[in-house]
């Protein structure tokens, strides 16, 4: 088994990809933007789990050379793990267009240009997994953070309908959505500890959720109850609340 | 952020960093004032607690490891827990650990820990082949026995004071299995346990439970537990951590009498001849890692670990008036433990030399701290000392009086720019 994870250097999908190499003993491809830290990672994993794995240049930004990205891939992953995001600064991007146009071709359009060409190339195989990490962010937009709230918004509802589009050809859609995890993108926040997961924790519910062959999953699962009650808070009650 | 050691006192607002990448590192250290080294937060008191500290926990990655000499380079936030859950179902062992594994490597070279076989192989510094050093200008200093040689010695044992850890090559030890040959002798006092520290001194592992409460004919009764490797056995992978203690208990619940019955319990229960039995790892070296937070056992206003250590001869002397002092104040602690160590090594500040260690946990309450005062003068007119790692209340007097070379640590912190860079709210207090 060969696992790609784009976006290799968000703390989740390295904890993930630790999973899979620990416990399925997959050969694992990392994609990001810093080579620094990817090739540490790639000695990290190799050490630790004695697996093949190589770090690839990946620009969630660049869509033009996504093609020839998943072209230059050898082997072809058998799942891939995309976990790339940006949280960008919500006051930035309200008063400033380009902040807030980072936010949402980082979150969302490189998301789609690079699922495209994966999903193509799983159709034709007919097998693969596909997971997606959005956000809970996703399913409400408040207004701490909804510019990337609703980039991981249309992510979540492009992952239902890439879901749709695969099922009959035996390709498996896993959205997951983290709650509040301790990573580098919420450090410094003032996170409620009872409700705030490490992100191995995460990385085991993810990877059970593969497993089990789900198709939504929230790390923690106390997320999907919490977001239960949120989605039902009528609307004009909830203008009035700072969440 | 809030921030307190393992002893939940003090407890202070931090604005806390993390990185995982040199560059990160190289501009923190550039922006921040002030700052300090912080790993997994395990040391007691407050040497890792500064207005801002920077966590290694993010820089943990496993950069190599010689299956032919069993050396392992990592980064400095790599935990303990980490290298055992990889390498113990390959046969490799650390060399020296101490009772607990959720540390990470860096702390346990800045606190240059023991283990239950110091008496036989030193502190961890002896299995550390070399370390990669950030000074805060920006350089990184290879630190070993034979390069940069003053900057190891103090590195070792210097409580995050000379840098930031970044990689340290460590050697780790094979083993046949996971499994723990123990020996368990009860001895009925003070007397008694000394003898068994001598009688036990081959056995690679020993340590000893104190009773610290008993008094009179009783005093220092124990329980030792020595141990070797087994020469067979399965190779399994450490147990998963088990139940966390969810919430602070009330103080009270640790009292003079419930910890006198704990006590006399605990004595009880175990073997009045001297009894074999096999166990695992985990069982034999990180007992307490099985219970999550137990530090919430001492309630909200946190605990203290008191560690002191003795020189042979005059610390059998030392230890009764120590043992007597507490008994009669009452106040006790579950964890009380008694060891005898080997020759001390050539670090600046590192704790561990010949003779008998004792630590014993104490709930923070406004008698202790007179209490502990006492204590320092015993162990001061015996020729001993206290450890760091443990410390949160020491006097600056107290500390340089244990550690004669003080002063060329801070000699050194001079010439290398850290003085004003690098500190903790220890290091303030103790003058270093």
């Amino acid at each position: 088994m060969n696992v790609l994870v784009l976006g290799a250097n968000s703390d989740i999908a390295y904890a993930v990809a630790e999973k899979f190499a620990n416990l399925q003993h997959a050969d694992i491809t990392l994609a990001s933007r810093n080579m620094e830290l990817l090739e540490k990672k790639e000695a990290d994993i190799r050490t630790k789990y004695g697996v093949q794995v190589r770090s690839v240049y990946f620009d969630a930004l660049d869509a033009e050379s996504h093609a020839d990205f998943y072209k230059g891939l050898d082997p072809k992953p058998d799942v891939v793990l995309l976990s790339f995001g940006v949280l960008g600064d919500q006051e930035k991007a309200q008063a400033d267009f380009n902040a807030a146009r980072r936010i949402i071709e980082t979150n969302y359009t490189g998301a789609v240009s690079i699922l495209e060409i994966v999903a193509a190339d799983f159709e034709t195989k007919r097998s693969g997994t596909i997971i997606g990490v959005g956000s809970v962010a996703g399913e409400r937009g408040r207004r701490s953070n909804y510019i990337y709230g609703s980039a991981k918004g249309a992510f979540l509802i492009y992952l239902s309908g890439l879901r749709n589009r695969l099922f009959k050809n035996g390709v498996h859609v896993l959205t997951v959505l983290p709650g509040f995890v301790n990573t580098a993108m919420t450090e410094g926040m003032d996170l409620p500890g009872a409700l705030t997961l490490q992100p191995e924790d995460a990385a085991g519910d993810i990877h059970s959720a593969f497993l089990k062959k789900k198709n939504v999953v929230y790390t923690g699962w106390f997320w999907k109850y919490i977001m239960m009650i949120i989605k039902a808070i009528p609307e004009f009650l909830f203008k009035r609340l700072s969440l | 952020m809030k921030l307190s050691g393992w002893g939940n006192y003090p407890r202070i607002e931090c604005r806390g960093q993390s990185f995982e990448t040199v560059s990160e590192l190289r501009k923190m250290f550039a922006e921040a004032l002030e700052t300090i080294p912080r790993g997994m937060g395990k040391s007691y008191g407050d040497s890792a607690l500064a207005d801002h500290v920077i966590f290694t926990r993010r820089f943990n990655k496993m950069l190599d490891f010689d299956r032919e000499t069993g050396i392992l380079t990592c980064e400095s936030g790599a935990t303990l827990s980490a290298v055992l859950d990889i390498f113990l179902p390959e046969g490799w062992f650390l060399s020296i650990t101490p009772g607990v594994k959720s540390i990470s490597v860096g702390g346990a070279v800045a606190a240059d820990v023991h283990g239950k076989n110091h008496h036989r192989a030193g502190c961890f510094s002896e299995c550390v082949i070399f370390l990669d050093l950030m000074l805060p200008d920006g350089r990184i200093m290879r630190c070993s026995r034979s390069e940069n040689q003053d900057l190891f010695r103090a590195t070792c044992g210097g409580m995050g004071l000379t840098g930031m850890i970044l990689n340290a090559a460590i050697k780790l030890q094979p083993v046949a299995s996971s499994s723990i040959d123990e020996t368990i002798v009860r001895c009925s006092n003070l007397d008694a346990i000394f003898d068994a520290f001598d009688q036990y001194d081959k056995t690679a592992y020993s340590v000893a439970w104190i009773d610290c409460l008993a008094g009179g004919s009783r005093m220092g009764r124990s329980i030792l537990m020595a141990g070797d490797h087994s020469n067979s056995g399965p190779l399994d992978p450490p147990r998963a951590p088990g139940l966390s203690v969810p919430f602070d208990l009330p103080g009270l619940c640790l009292n003079t009498w419930s910890v006198k019955l704990f006590n006399e319990l605990y004595y009880r229960k175990s073997p009045s001849r001297p009894e074999h039995r096999v166990v695992s790892i985990d069982s034999f070296f990180y007992p307490l890692d099985g219970i999550g937070r137990w530090n919430r056992l001492y309630g909200k206003n946190g605990f203290t670990q008191y560690q002191l250590i003795l020189p042979p001869e005059a610390g059998k002397k030392g230890l009764r008036r120590i043992l007597h002092r507490i008994a009669e104040s009452g106040a006790g602690s579950f964890l009380a433990v008694l060891k005898l160590m080997g020759p001390q090594n050539n670090n600046l500040l590192s704790f561990p030399m010949a003779g008998y260690t004792l630590a014993l946990d104490f709930k923070i309450e406004k008698k202790l701290f007179p209490l502990l005062d006492e204590l320092d003068n015993i162990v001061i007119d015996h020729g001993g000392r206290l450890y760091p790692a443990k410390d949160v209340r020491m006097t600056r007097s107290v500390f340089q009086k244990g550690y004669p070379k003080w002063k060329r640590f801070v000699q050194l912190r001079e010439k290398y720019g850290l003085s004003n860079k690098i500190n903790s709210l220890q290091s303030k207090r103790l003058g270093i």
